[in-house]
């Protein structure tokens, strides 16, 4: 029986759709048998970011309607052994699924899998809570700014209410250099503001950028910072414990007179 | 030399010092508000408090949270109708 994780935020454009992509291609480099289920139904996005979008033939709605199986709507992703997407319909609304059905696809999924990652719809309406409902395990994604740190802030409120365990977070395109600075809040101003347990920090980095236009998560880029720091976090869900990484900026003086002295880690 | 850091950095001026106050102060009235029948517990609450010291208009009293610039009160207004005797010492 696996287990299921719920990839929510509350504001849109933090980084769900991103963060449940690369933890999902993470998890199947680690050799888990992932499904990546798209709960934003009428705007999905999973598809794209993880280039599979020309292969969709049937969808979450059509599973729950009843027109196909859920075998038969699930798209294997052929360059990852284990690694599965369950779409959301494109033409369909929120309603078109409720709670109770949702809970049923992911306890199916669950018997198959070792790991369901839901990729939550921004919001708190309908959406979000279908997302909710068949979760084991939440986990908040945020980024560095007032309106997403107080998203971030409702979220674990509803997550509480919904009776899930203490939710975990992960602050999402940190710039290291400008927290440094003092010009944006730091880790440990968002986790006390929370009062919540850090997964993990993934840094700003224009591979996600250039990954998404591929169709590539950024996970399987060895280049990648923010792709490292996503392999990181999968690692941490699977119970591992791994140090956070340091976020100098590359290349910054102090690191290369270190690694000139032998002291990089 | 921190003195002169600090004059020339003042702490005041960084924006994430900003973002944390701001931040504060919205989530407090969030969190109160979003929380169902938050005010009416506490004040439930205060009134059993305040009512083992002096008797008071409990439909009389009133209770809110205000914003100011920097900071979040919490007013309340308890009409007092009459203080206890008391034995004595406390």
């Amino acid at each position: 029986m696996g287990e299921s994780l719920v990839i929510t935020s509350g504001k849109g454009g933090v980084g769900k759709t991103t963060t449940t992509a690369n933890l999902g291609t993470s998890l199947a480099l680690l050799g888990r048998k992932v499904a990546l289920l798209d709960a934003d139904i009428g705007l999905r996005n999973l598809d794209v970011v993880m280039g599979l979008e020309n292969r969709i033939v049937f969808d979450l709605v059509d599973v729950v309607e009843g027109y196909c199986r859920l075998k038969q709507a699930l798209i294997k992703d052929k360059r990852f052994e284990g690694l599965y997407l369950l779409p959301a319909a494109q033409t369909k609304d929120k309603t078109a699924v409720s709670p109770e059905q949702m809970k049923g696809v992911v306890g199916e999924l669950k018997e198959e899998f070792d790991y369901v990652l839901i990729d939550s719809p921004a919001g708190i309406e309908q959406g979000f809570k279908n997302a909710v409902a068949g979760a084991d395990r939440a986990v908040i994604v945020t980024t560095p700014e007032v309106a997403a740190v107080r998203d971030a802030d409702r979220i674990i409120g509803l997550i509480e209410a919904a009776e899930l365990p203490a939710p975990k977070l992960i602050v999402n395109r940190i710039r290291p250099s400008m927290v440094k600075k003092g010009d944006m809040m730091d880790i440990d101003d968002m986790l006390e503001i929370l009062a919540i347990e850090l997964l993990g920090v993934v840094p700003e980095d224009e591979m996600i950028v250039v990954s998404t236009n591929r169709g590539e998560p950024a996970a399987t880029l060895q280049g990648s910072r923010a792709g490292e720091a996503y392999r990181n976090i999968a690692r941490r869900i699977q119970g591992e414990p791994v140090p956070l990484m340091s976020l100098e900026a590359e290349g910054g003086l102090l690191k290369r007179l270190k690694k000139l002295m032998g002291f990089s880690s | 030399m921190l003195d002169l850091l600090n004059k020339v950095f003042p702490k005041d001026n960084r924006s994430k010092d900003i973002a944390k106050e701001r931040l504060r102060l919205v989530l407090v009235h969030d969190r109160a508000s979003v929380a169902p029948q938050f005010l009416e517990h506490l004040k439930g609450d205060l009134i059993e408090v305040i009512s083992r010291y002096m008797e008071i208009d409990d439909k009389g009293t009133e209770i809110n949270l205000t914003s100011g610039e920097e900071s979040v009160a919490l007013v309340a207004s308890i009409p007092i109708k009459r203080m206890k005797r008391h034995a004595g010492t406390w």
